[in-house]
This record gives structure tokens, C-alpha cells and sequence, in this order.
């Protein structure tokens, strides 16, 4: 039984599963603080009889400490969420030699555009089919996303990656995938009665691989 | 400052020959207005429980015939099985009744009536006849909500966030009337907080006692009075939305579908404008009335009062300038997910320092674990694991990988049950013998208490789990997904919990009704409390006062080295006391 | 005598006058028969594979690939599955009761059985999931209610169309390659042409009718023929290659 995030497949594990770790760490020790503070307070002060409890109103010195040190960490936090955030989906973050594909999602499938021989996206030799997602191993890869019908949204967990597909506008998103497998693209925003059966599978090939299932796929397609 | 309430004389506490019908059904009076909406808030409670039972059921026996489910027609259940569009009725259905029906209601509906005006010293509300407006708009609402599951087509099915545009088109959800109903009676929900708002708002700055200056309030005032403000904002906004839904629905316009030039996004813009500041109305009066009950419970002050106002106060206005954290990969300005980011990290800080001044009040007090106070201490064990992992959340990058898995489901049950439904408990309880003159039993309390903390947190532990190995929401059968299928003994371990959770609740449903008639008689401070309403007989009398109390300290004036006892009501007169600056109002 | 014979002539007037004033139920045997072919002229399109990899159930009930079934010419030089059927002539009084017994409608190897179909207005339409795993059903219908179900098991659904409506699409969205055509009728006479391209219309009562042949992609054509007693006319249609 699986009890931790998914399998590392991507780039996008490294500081995603780090950042993870960082905060369980920190949020951690703020849950045991609580937690076992408040089971001490429980057994320690319970009522006794002759006893009274301490007459205070506060300790000023006390709420300047445990407000300034959690601003202090959620400051730290931000900044290098913000770090990795911009580097993953940021306005600049596709790599400029990213390998295109086009998606397409409508209730309740995938359509996958591969580029063809030529490589661009646009192009005569362009083909689609269904719910299959080929990508070379460790090359960046930029998906096109678009939506026919209501929102949708493309994720690969063990590729960390996920977005939103909205009709009405072009989106891209990008993933360099590291380990080559079979992997499940999942629709992740709730999309109509067959929401939870959209799904595509996802091949990560070598580049050979990939070249040659691009050539017979491209050639099934023309028939 | 002349006291509006003088002009309510149609509520003086002397003079009560109204007919059955004016007194209990189409009653002015703030504490009958919140017992109506007790019940009624009670009852949909049970109906989103019932509701998450099926889901509960599908998810941990996918496509076996549910128990009972033979009553079901064939649309939803043919031979007890559940179908996928049902599945997605009851997700929806289950959020909409619990949100909007149950616990929104508890909270405001109930207490900001039944409270505020005992609290602070008056008679009534500032606006008796537009409260009941409030609590009818609300019931009408209810049954517009519940008829929507009856329907041809069903109830609406795209979640309780409902995101346009499937939400707007027939033709992608399979749903008519049932949206359209839902959009109707979301709107008859604003239109009764609205002005609950106005009454609670106005009756707060207007109607205090002599000497009920602002930070002598108790912090179940502060936090109404604040919960009331964002619920005069923010619901005008859901109204608006769901006006322009519904009209998306029924009259031809596109303001959400982009097939014909609307714009899907600006549904969740301004739906997120008004839940987010939801969420907090969702728990700021939680936690101001396990404050007032955890002080009583530790007979101590409440630590750093002014800090915990202030506190309430910067949670509410930060949680205007964080609703785009809902919306981190709809495809919004990535530059947005930065600021976003920022201020959501932030108002992790007034909640942090909330919890540590519970702590401290609970340190070095003389702790009494009635049954109020265990739900409250709880509610702050629950309501720290909600509040950690809504971090995670809020790191950006985290958030594309757990949003719309079940690590949210996770957060926002350890928020909304772990929090305010335990803190609901705890106040139904502690305000029970000055609603009703009786109290609830103690033992059967206890008992409630201890199986309801165990297998919730059964329930809604592993859910974080699921959610990190990636699990994603409102999924009719995970197992489609390899990746999903061994996490099904941990679907089949939560729903066995809920299940055990559901009928748990029954012992407090029965000690509730129970009580009414065969609890014990309460005495008049059966807490020995300091709040105004304690002086009152229980159950308190219609008007409340003959004479309008004065107060002379703050509301925490437990273990006070001035008297024997280790309490000191704000309306008792010490021979130190001298009178407040504002004296009452002659004959008032 | 003359009594009589006056008494037996306004009988027999009596007795016209009301068999012409009743209306004339469709006969259970005999009544007109138009039958015909669906020729087709030029080359036959190439239909593309129906790639099934994604529901492995379903690729394993075939040997081969399956193809798309938009258009399906026979051996014979002939087009199957075109919907015939009478589009008007029929007296304003007719009216045949909707058949007791369902038309069923199957969910096998992703594909529908049959691809195009036609149903009384009234009669029940069995709609059968014999693959076990998540179909759903999607009629966007114009005249009739539309609909959109799904079937995650082996099950049968029932609907019903009340009104006439031709044709009704009818889509799976899980598996974007299943399409069917459901024509709904006020009268049972229609048919689809098979696997030898022919058709028959059985059990007119006289009179001249017009009668339409839909294609999906070659669109429609009409043809008038005249039936008495219990003749069988022949109409052939023919659909070119585009």
C-alpha cells in the first residue's frame, strides 16, 4: 500500500517533493508543540479541589514572540515557494526547445496533436488520436491545452504536473519526464458524469522509441 | 448616545400576551428566531449526512447495491447501485446543504440571534421584523434546495463550487430544473444573511448597555459583529453570480460560456470573492464561542484579549485578498499565484496566534471538562491539523500537485468539522439551558464526545493520505486508475468510519430532543459564567430584561482575586465599581 | 318489396358511409409492400481504423481493427444502413398504436447494435450495456427531450420519444467513436437497409406516398410511389460517392 507521494518521474519532483518535506517538517513541529502542549495542559491543570488558576490577562512579550516567529517562517516559505513557482508556471518558464503537443479535452476524452516529422504543431503532417500521450525521456515537453466543451484539467502525479484546461483559452504547460514507464493522465476538475473515466494513458519513450512510434503512427493516421 | 432600544418598547420583558402563532412561528423575538433556525439547520445537517452516507458507500463498496437503495428511482440507483450522475449529485448536494444549510445557519443564524442581544445587554434585535424575514428567506431557501433533489433531470451535479460553464449548459451536465433551483435558492440564502447582517451589525453598535464598552464584548460578539460584516459583503456577491447563472440557465444570456463569447474564469473570480471570506464566516464564530467556552472551562481570563480581537479583525480582512489561492492552476496570471501566495501565508499568522492564546488561557487554569469544553479543547487539536495543512496549500508549488485531490477534502473537513461542527456541539450544549431552561445530559455528552472525536478522525486522517498518493475529488470509482486501486482498503477503512461517525450523531440527536422535555431543570448560571445572559432566569424570557442590566468589567473576570468565587459576572456590582460614563436610559 | 329494397339500399349506404368514415386500421396481413435497393455509385471511401487500445475489453472482441461505420458499402455495390421510411401520405386520421414489445438498442465491442435504427413514437428503446464497463448515452434530440445516462455495468436502460423526430443522434462520450441513428416515427413504416442494401415497407394501406432515404453523410432522397390493395412496388435509391 502506497503511503507517500507517488513515483519521482519528472523534473518537477525534486523541488515539489522538497518543498513537501520542508513544510511537513515545519508543520510538524508546530503539530506537536500543540498537540502535545495541550495533553500536558489537560493532565497538569485539571481541577483539583483548594486550587485556583492563575489570575492573568497576557503576556505581551509572549504575542510578540508567537506572532513575529511564524510571520517570520511564512515570509521564508513564500519566498521560496515563489522561487520554484515561477521556474515551473511562470509567465517565462517554457523552455524555449520544448517539444509540442497539442490537447484537446472534451466530455470525456484526450486528443493528443503530435507534431509529425516536421516537428511543428500547425503543420500538414500533424496527426491526432485518442487518450494516448507519447513523450520522449528528458526533453521539455510543452502541451497546448484546450477545452471543447467545460473545464477541465490535465494531471500526471507522478509527473507533479497539473492544469487546468478552460474553453474559451489556449494554455500551455510544461514537464520534462525523467524516467521511462507507462504513467495515467487523469481529468482533474470535475467535468460531467464520465469525469472520473477520463483518463489517457501516458508513454515516456527514448527518443529512438519515440521516433519510431512517431513514424508508424504517423502512417496509421494517413490511411 | 441615545439607545435605539428604547424605542423597541414592543419587547419589554413584562408584557407577553401574543397569540401561539406570533410566538413561536412568525416570531420577532431574536431567541425563538435562532431555536427556529436551530431546528431547521438541525434537520439539514441530517440530510447532508445522509447524503455523504451514499457517497461514503459507493467509494468504499464501488458498484455494490447500497443498503436500502432499493427506494431509490432508477435515474439515481437502478437496483441499489449508484450511477455516476448521481454520485455527482450527492457530492454537490452534500457540500451545498452542509455549507449554505447547516453549518453557515448554526453559526450565524443561530447564535448571532440568540446570543447578541443577551450578550450585550437588550431587549431584542435592532430590527425585530427584518430578523424573521431572515430566518423565513432562509427556510424558503431550504425548501427550494431540498425540492431540487426531486426534480426531472435531478439535482444539480457540478460540485458545490459549481463551475461554469458546466454548470450553465443543459447540455453538459444533463441537469435542468435542478440547477436552476439551486441558483434560485442560493440567492434566497443571500438575500436572509443579508439581513441577519444588517440586524447584527446594527444591533452591536447601536444597543450595548451602559458600560458594554467594545472591549468588554465577550469574543463571541467580536466575532459575530465581524462575521457579520464579511456576510454583508461577501454574500451580495453570490447573489450577483448566481443571478447571472441563472440567467445563463433560463433566459439565453453567456455571461460564463465562452462558446458564445462569456468567460469561464469570471465564474470562479467571483464565486472564490465571496467564498473565501465564507470560509471565515464559517469559522470566526466558532471560534469566538469556544474562547468564552474555554475560559469558563479553565476559569481564567481569556490570554491576550485585545490580541484575540485583533486578530479576529486581520483574519477577516486578509481573507478579502485571498481568494485567488482556490484558483492557483485555472489557468489565472501566473504573477497572480505569487500574490496570492504571499497573503494566504499571512493569514496563517492571526490563526497561529490564536491557538497559542487558548493555550495559554487553558495554562495554569483549574480546568472543568464539562461537555463544552471537551469540544472546545478539541476543536483547537482539529482545528491546528486543518490550519497546517491548509500550508501546504498555500505553497504554490505544493498546491498544483494536492489541488482537487483529497488532501483539500482532508483540510477543509479538519476546518469545518474538526472546527466549527465540534465547536457546534460544544455550544449547543453550553447555550442549550438558557434556550430551552433544561440541560442535556452530562454522561450521554461525554459519550457523544469521545466516539464522535475517534471516528471522525478516522474518517478524515487518511483522507490526507489519499490526497498526497494523489487521489483526485468528486471521482465516482478511483479504481479506474491503477495508480489509485491500492488505496481502495483505505476508501473501504474511511467509509466504514463515516459510517460509525453517522450514527454516533444519533445519541446526540436523541440527547438533544430528549432534553427538551424529560432533562434536567437548568439552574440560572449552570456554568457559573460571567456573560449578561447568565443573570437571565433559563430559559430566558421573551424581552429579556425589565431593566436593562449595567456592566462593570470584561466578560473573563474568572479566578478574579477581588471575590471568593472563581467567577465574577460583567453585571455584578462590586462596592469598587463605580457606574459607567453612560448612564441608562430613564424607564429603559 | 319495395319497402325492402329501399330499407337494403339505405343499409348498404349506411354501411359505406360508415367504412368510409372509420378509419382504416392497417391491415394485419396483406396492405401494399414497397420494397427496393440503395445502390451506390462511385469509389467506395477508404473509413478509418477505430483505434480501441484505451478499453482493452472491447479491443479484444475483435480479430481485427475495427473501422468506422459512417459509410458502409456492400459488396454488391450497394449502401447499408440508410433509413427508409414513409415521410407523408398517409391519411390524417391514421394513427397505429406504439408496439407493446421494447427496441433494443446494444452496447457491444464499443460499437452500437444497430448503427441506425427507428422506433414507433411511444415504444420503448432497451437500451443494453453488454460490455460491463462505462458507457453513456447522449441524445441530442430537437423535438423530444434530450438525454444524456450512463451505464457503468452490464444494464439495460429504458426511454421513451414521444414525438416523431428523424433522426435522433445518439453518442457515447467516453468513447468518442460510438454514434447511432434513432428515427422516431408515428407509424411502423420504415426500415434500414442491410447487408444486401435492400429494404421493405410491409402493410400499407392504398394511397400514394412519399418515401425518404436518410444516409448520414450522403443526406437524403425522396421518391413517390402509389400502392392498392396488397401489390409490392419497387423503388430503388441511388447515393454517389462524394
Amino acid at each position: 500500500m502506497h503511503w507517500w507521494l507517488p513515483a519521482k518521474a519528472s523534473t518537477f519532483t525534486g523541488p515539489i517533493d522538497g518543498l513537501f518535506l520542508a513544510i511537513l517538517i515545519i508543520t510538524g513541529i508546530a503539530f506537536v508543540l500543540v498537540e502535545v502542549g495541550l495533553i500536558w495542559f489537560v493532565v497538569q491543570y485539571r481541577e483539583r479541589p483548594g486550587r485556583k488558576a492563575f489570575y492573568t490577562h497576557g503576556n505581551t512579550r509572549a504575542e510578540v514572540i508567537w506572532t513575529a516567529i511564524p510571520a517570520v517562517t511564512m515570509v521564508a516559505l513564500g519566498l521560496i515557494s515563489n522561487h520554484y513557482w515561477v521556474e515551473i508556471k511562470g509567465r517565462h518558464s517554457i523552455p524555449a526547445n520544448a517539444y509540442p503537443i497539442g490537447i484537446h479535452a472534451k466530455q470525456f476524452e484526450w486528443q493528443m496533436t503530435y507534431p509529425g516529422a516536421d516537428g511543428k504543431l500547425g503543420t500538414g503532417d500533424d496527426f491526432t488520436i485518442r487518450n494516448q500521450l507519447h513523450v520522449p525521456v528528458g526533453r521539455p515537453i510543452v502541451v497546448q491545452l484546450s477545452a471543447e466543451d467545460v473545464i477541465h484539467s490535465f494531471y500526471v502525479p507522478q509527473f507533479r504536473v497539473r492544469q487546468d484546461v478552460v474553453p474559451g483559452m489556449d494554455i500551455k504547460a510544461w514537464f520534462q519526464a525523467t524516467v521511462p514507464g507507462t504513467y495515467e493522465l487523469g481529468c482533474s476538475q470535475l467535468c460531467g458524469l464520465g469525469h472520473y473515466r477520463m483518463r489517457a494513458q501516458v508513454f515516456v519513450q527514448t527518443q529512438e522509441d519515440y521516433d519510431a512510434w512517431m513514424k508508424q503512427a504517423a502512417q496509421e493516421a494517413s490511411q | 448616545m441615545t439607545s435605539v432600544a428604547a424605542t423597541a418598547h414592543g419587547a419589554q420583558a413584562h408584557h407577553d400576551d401574543r397569540s401561539f402563532v406570533r410566538k413561536y412561528i412568525f416570531s420577532t423575538d431574536h431567541k425563538i428566531i435562532g431555536i427556529q433556525f436551530l431546528f431547521v439547520s438541525l434537520f439539514f445537517l441530517l440530510i447532508g449526512g445522509l447524503l455523504a452516507m451514499q457517497m461514503r458507500w459507493q467509494l468504499g463498496f464501488p458498484g455494490k447495491p447500497m443498503p436500502g437503495g432499493g427506494i431509490l428511482p432508477e435515474t439515481m440507483a437502478p437496483g441499489g447501485v449508484i450511477l455516476p450522475e448521481y454520485y455527482i449529485q450527492l457530492v454537490t448536494m452534500h457540500g451545498t446543504f452542509m455549507v449554505f444549510f447547516a453549518i453557515m445557519p448554526l453559526l450565524v443564524g443561530v447564535y448571532a440571534n440568540f446570543l447578541i442581544p443577551l450578550k450585550i445587554g437588550t431587549h431584542d434585535m435592532a430590527f425585530p421584523r427584518i430578523n424573521m424575514w431572515s430566518f423565513w428567506s432562509f427556510f424558503a431557501a431550504g425548501l427550494v434546495m431540498l425540492s431540487s433533489l426531486f426534480v426531472p433531470d435531478g439535482a444539480a451535479r457540478a460540485g458545490w463550487t459549481m463551475y461554469a460553464p458546466l454548470s450553465a449548459r443543459h447540455d453538459y451536465s444533463g441537469a435542468s430544473l435542478g440547477q436552476e433551483l439551486w441558483s434560485l435558492s442560493i440567492i434566497l440564502v443571500g438575500l436572509s444573511s443579508i439581513l441577519g447582517s444588517l440586524n447584527y451589525i446594527t444591533t452591536i453598535i447601536n444597543n450595548r448597555a451602559p458600560g458594554m464598552t467594545w472591549f468588554r464584548l465577550p469574543l463571541s460578539v467580536w466575532s459575530l459583529f465581524i462575521t457579520a460584516i464579511l456576510g454583508l459583503l461577501a454574500l451580495p456577491v453570490l447573489s450577483g453570480a448566481a443571478i447571472m447563472l441563472l440567467f445563463d440557465q433560463i433566459i439565453g444570456t453567456h455571461f460564463f460560456d465562452p462558446a458564445a463569447g462569456g468567460q469561464a474564469l469570471l465564474w470562479q473570480h467571483l464565486f472564490w470573492f465571496f467564498g473565501h471570506p465564507e470560509v471565515y464566516i464559517l469559522i470566526l464564530p466558532a471560534m469566538g464561542m469556544v474562547s468564552d467556552i474555554i475560559a469558563n472551562g479553565s476559569r481564567k481570563p481569556i490570554f491576550g484579549y485585545h490580541s484575540m480581537v485583533f486578530a479576529i479583525v486581520a483574519i477577516a480582512f486578509l481573507g478579502w485578498i485571498v481568494w485567488g489561492h482556490h484558483m492557483f492552476v485555472s489557468g489565472m496570471n501566473p504573477t497572480l499565484g505569487s500574490s496570492f501566495m504571499v497573503s494566504t501565508l499571512i493569514i496563517a499568522v492571526p490563526s497561529a496566534v490564536k491557538t497559542f492564546n487558548w493555550m495559554g488561557t487553558m495554562w495554569r487554569g483549574n480546568l472543568r471538562f464539562h461537555v463544552p469544553m471537551l469540544h472546545a479543547v478539541a476543536f483547537v487539536a482539529m482545528f491546528v491539523i486543518g490550519g497546517l495543512s491548509g500550508i501546504f496549500m498555500a505553497a504554490t508549488p505544493v498546491d498544483m500537485f494536492i489541488h482537487d485531490t483529497y488532501f483539500i477534502v482532508a483540510h477543509l473537513h479538519y476546518v469545518l468539522f474538526g472546527g466549527s461542527l465540534f465547536a457546534l456541539f460544544g455550544a449547543i450544549t453550553y447555550w442549550y439551558p438558557k434556550m430551552f431552561g433544561r440541560m442535556m445530559s452530562e454522561p450521554w455528552g461525554k459519550v457523544h464526545f469521545w466516539l464522535t472525536f475517534i471516528f471522525y478522525n478516522c474518517t478524515f486522517f487518511p483522507m490526507h493520505i489519499t490526497g498526497m498518493a494523489g487521489e483526485m475529488r468528486r471521482l465516482y470509482d478511483p479504481n479506474q486508475y491503477a495508480f489509485l486501486q491500492p488505496l481502495q482498503p483505505i476508501r473501504t477503512f474511511i467509509s466504514i468510519s463515516a459510517f460509525l461517525l453517522f450514527a454516533t450523531q444519533l445519541i446526540f440527536f436523541v440527547n438533544f430532543w430528549w432534553s427538551l422535555w424529560k432533562g434536567k431543570k437548568a439552574p440560572q448560571n449552570p456554568w457559573e459564567d460571567n456573560g449578561l445572559e447568565w443573570s437571565l432566569p433559563s430559559p430566558a424570557p421573551h424581552g429579556n430584561w425589565e431593566k436593562v442590566p449595567t456592566v462593570y468589567r470584561g466578560p473573563y473576570e474568572f479566578s478574579s482575586p477581588q471575590v471568593a468565587e472563581d467567577y465574577l459576572p460583567q453585571s455584578k456590582k462590586l462596592p469598587s465599581d463605580r457606574e459607567p460614563a453612560r448612564a441608562p436610559v430613564a424607564g429603559h | 318489396m319495395r319497402k325492402l329494397g329501399a330499407v337494403a339500399a339505405t343499409g348498404a349506404v349506411l354501411a359505406l358511409a360508415l367504412a368510409a368514415w372509420t378509419r382504416p386500421l392497417p391491415p394485419a396481413q396483406g396492405g401494399g409492400t414497397v420494397s427496393g435497393k440503395v445502390k451506390f455509385t462511385g469509389t467506395k471511401p477508404a473509413m478509418p481504423k477505430i483505434d480501441m487500445t484505451e478499453e482493452p475489453k472491447c479491443k479484444a472482441k475483435y480479430q481485427g481493427v475495427p473501422t468506422d461505420e459512417t459509410v458502409v458499402v456492400n459488396a454488391n455495390g450497394t449502401l447499408a444502413d440508410v433509413f427508409v421510411y414513409v415521410k407523408s401520405g398517409l391519411p390524417a386520421s391514421y394513427a397505429a398504436p406504439a408496439p407493446t414489445g421494447p427496441v433494443t438498442l446494444d452496447q457491444d465491442g464499443c460499437r452500437y447494435h444497430p448503427h441506425v435504427l427507428g422506433i414507433q413514437a411511444g415504444q420503448t428503446l432497451a437500451i443494453k450495456n453488454s460490455d460491463g464497463i462505462l458507457h453513456n448515452i447522449k441524445a441530442k434530440a430537437k423535438a423530444n427531450r434530450p438525454f444524456n445516462i450512463s451505464q457503468p455495468t452490464v444494464m439495460t436502460s429504458t426511454k421513451t420519444f414521444d414525438k416523431p423526430e428523424v433522426m435522433v443522434a445518439l453518442e457515447c462520450n467516453v468513447h468518442g467513436w460510438m454514434h447511432a441513428w434513432l428515427g422516431v416515427l408515428p407509424h411502423p413504416f420504415f426500415g434500414v437497409s442491410g447487408a444486401d442494401g435492400s429494404f421493405t415497407l410491409k402493410g400499407l394501406p392504398p394511397g400514394t406516398y412519399t418515401i425518404e432515404a436518410w444516409h448520414e453523410k450522403y443526406g437524403t432522397q425522396t421518391a413517390t410511389v402509389t400502392v392498392a390493395g396488397s401489390e409490392t412496388k419497387t423503388t430503388d435509391f441511388s447515393f454517389a460517392a462524394k
